[in-house]
């Protein structure tokens, strides 16, 4: 599904990944952990086509294709969905069209009927039913006036709706109640199947209880510096990075 | 300037009305000048906006028209409801389908307007010959009405309405000026909104790139009356659109909306004066102006509260999107308050789209210029929102899109 080799990205003159290797294979979700300013973000943005970093070397295949040479929006419709650590607030957009805009611009670059406002709606309420949440959501502008927990379930809200074959999960995690962990854990569970991966960014080890990964990877000074099973995960909620900062140092 | 006053002189004792106040007006006129035109000193209303191009432009007004007013007309998405219509600067009862009053026959020239201190109200008032004269009477509902101007020869024109709404009356008045060519529209309307009535005052400003367009409303809301009005400028090589509103009856109500697109070189203004005269009145001002290219944008917009004002409630807001580094837009908000107990806010702000929210739009797979048109619309709709009739809200948004379109294809 998901081929990195040897990427090294930039931000400025700043070398932020300085020489990432990893295979995510179709059915599988990888948990990818680190102290902060390790990467973690800049990987995600990289693979999603953020333009303010500078891909300096290496590649990336999904599925195949080139990923770095296609467009944000090409990468989308491809099947690759970023979750934002920091999702964004767009005043006036109403929450319901811009997921229906979205998905229907996805769909479109795939060759696929559209979806009418009432076949949306009809989606939508089930998807929103199913992961129990509040259906207010779908009313209000996107993002403006949530709360963090709320940005998040929107978060995996439009995840559902358009069903990514790889979804990346930035810290989605942090900050969460209880509650709001199971809506995102559950999220991504109900996705899972042989045409899905996932890339899940995160801090703590609570997640991953949910969400129980494949393969945990640590990512520090821009490299992964460690892989293993979810033990790892466990391992270094109990002894922390400074083992391993220091074997990779 | 030489010009329109050596017509005025040619056509002095053919123009109907009050000539006595046609020759104070072209006295005034004569002493200001058009602004940004003379070597006075410009004054301060007129500090962003210079009508000097307008000056060195030879109207050839009484010529034949050059264009179809009829090929202009339906090119316009206008509504079911009756329409009154004026082709450079004369009324057409072939082209209409509403019965108005008409200034030609019953030329008055009001009680609210000031040509001595407007020199675009004294060319009005100099060399007006027709407009409508629209009135509801008292706790009847007029309806919807629209009111069109259409430039089809490349002169000046100088309609003159009157909108009288007496006491409980209801009117819904969708105002349209548009035209093809090179030519100057430069209307003027007296409104009158009577105790308890309701206005609502839609203005579409869809006049050729190469035309100018000077629009000044003198408005007066008599107590629980409302004056809801909004403005749309999207065409036009210059315009302004120039609204004072007094709120003279306790209670009155007064909106001045308003929403600027333009791009290329154009230049659009938006001008407001709201007087707050009677105690317990409320205004609100939302404006939002979208430039592209090297488009510049004015809005200066001022509340005034005058002693007797209490418990007034004034609101004023500007925003402006900037889609080009090239683009400008003048923003002066101005409180005059000599009431104590009053409250009134205002602000304004100047920004280019959010490269972050550009992202995270294309990253659920909208393409940048899906995603830029998504966030222009949404930023208008802050305006557009106040539009509460739904025919005439999509009208505008249509008309919107289609700007925006006319912007994708041309760069």
């Amino acid at each position: 599904m998901l081929n990195i080799e040897g990427l090294t990205a930039s931000i400025g003159d700043k070398p932020i990944l300085k020489g990432i290797d990893l295979v995510v294979p179709a059915g599988e979700v990888h948990a990818v952990m680190g102290p902060n300013g390790s990467g973690k973000s800049t990987l995600g943005y990289v693979l999603s086509g953020r333009e303010d970093y500078t891909v300096t070397g290496g590649s990336v295949t999904f599925n195949g294709a080139d990923l770095l040479g296609m467009e944000p929006e090409a990468r989308a419709a491809a099947g690759v969905f970023l979750a934002f650590q920091a999702p964004v607030e767009l005043p006036g957009v109403n929450n319901a069209n811009f997921l229906r805009t979205a998905l229907n611009a996805q769909r479109r670059a795939r060759g696929e009927a559209e979806l009418d406002a009432v076949q949306f709606l009809k989606l939508a309420r089930q998807e929103i039913k199913r992961l129990g949440i509040q259906d207010d959501m779908l009313k209000r502008n996107v993002n403006v006036g949530f709360s963090g927990g709320e940005k998040k379930r929107n978060e995996v809200l439009q995840m559902s709706l358009l069903r990514p074959k790889l979804a990346i999960l930035d810290e989605t995690d942090s900050g969460l109640d209880i509650d709001a962990l199971r809506i995102v854990a559950d999220g991504v569970n109900a996705l899972r199947g042989p045409d899905f991966s996932a890339l899940v960014i995160t801090h703590h080890q609570r997640l991953l209880d949910h969400l129980v990964p494949t393969r945990v990877h640590v990512l520090a000074y821009g490299r992964i510096v460690r892989s293993g099973g979810p033990e790892l995960a466990r391992e270094l909620e109990k002894s922390g990075y400074a083992a391993i900062l220091q074997e990779a140092a | 300037m030489t010009a329109f006053l050596e017509r005025y002189r040619a056509l002095a004792g053919s123009l109907p009305g009050d000539s006595g106040l046609r020759a104070a007006a072209a006295a005034a006129f004569a002493g200001a000048g058009l602004p940004g035109a003379t070597r006075k000193r410009r004054s301060e209303a007129w500090k962003y906006t210079s009508l000097r191009a307008l000056a060195d432009t030879a109207f050839r007004t009484g010529t034949a028209p050059r264009h179809e007013a009829e090929t202009v007309l339906a090119g316009l998405a206008l509504g079911a409801a009756p329409r009154a219509v004026f082709v450079d600067g004369g009324f057409r009862g072939d082209l209409s389908s509403a019965t108005v009053g008409r200034f030609a026959e019953t030329p008055d020239f009001g009680v609210l307007t000031w040509p001595d201190r407007e020199p675009m109200v004294a060319l009005n008032t100099m060399l007006a010959v027709d407009g409508a004269v629209i009135e509801v009477p008292a706790g009847t509902d007029g309806g919807m009405l629209q009111l069109v101007h259409i430039a089809a020869s490349d002169g000046d024109f100088h309609p003159r309405h009157t909108i009288r709404l007496a006491d409980g009356a209801r009117l819904t008045l969708v105002e349209v000026s548009a035209g093809d060519g090179t030519y100057l529209t430069n209307t003027l309307a007296e409104i009158h909104v009577g105790a308890g009535a309701h206005l609502t005052h839609v203005r579409v400003q869809l006049e050729s790139l190469t035309g100018f367009h000077v629009s000044t409303a003198y408005a007066d809301v008599a107590a629980g009356g409302v004056y809801d009005s909004f403005t749309l400028n999207l065409g036009g090589a210059l315009s302004r659109t120039e609204v004072h509103a007094g709120l003279s009856g306790a209670g009155a109500v007064v909106h001045l909306n308003a929403a600027q697109v333009q791009a290329g070189r154009q230049h659009a203004d938006f001008t407001t004066v709201v007087s707050h005269v009677a105690p317990g009145c409320q205004s609100r001002q939302t404006v939002r102006t979208v430039l592209a290219g090297r488009a510049r944008g004015v809005f200066q917009g001022k509340i005034a509260v005058g002693r007797l004002a209490q418990q007034t409630d004034g609101y004023q807001m500007g925003k402006a999107l900037l889609l080009s580094p090239d683009a400008e837009i003048d923003t002066k908000p101005e409180l005059e308050i000599f009431a104590d107990d009053v409250k009134c806010s205002h602000g304004t702000t100047v920004g280019a789209l959010d490269p972050e929210q550009v992202f995270y739009l294309r990253s659920r797979g909208l393409s940048e210029a899906e995603a830029k048109a998504l966030l222009v619309r949404a930023f208008l709709a802050e305006a557009l929102d106040f539009v509460a009739d739904a025919e005439i809200r999509a009208a505008l948004d249509g008309v919107v899109a289609a700007w925006w379109e006319g912007q994708q294809a041309h760069g």
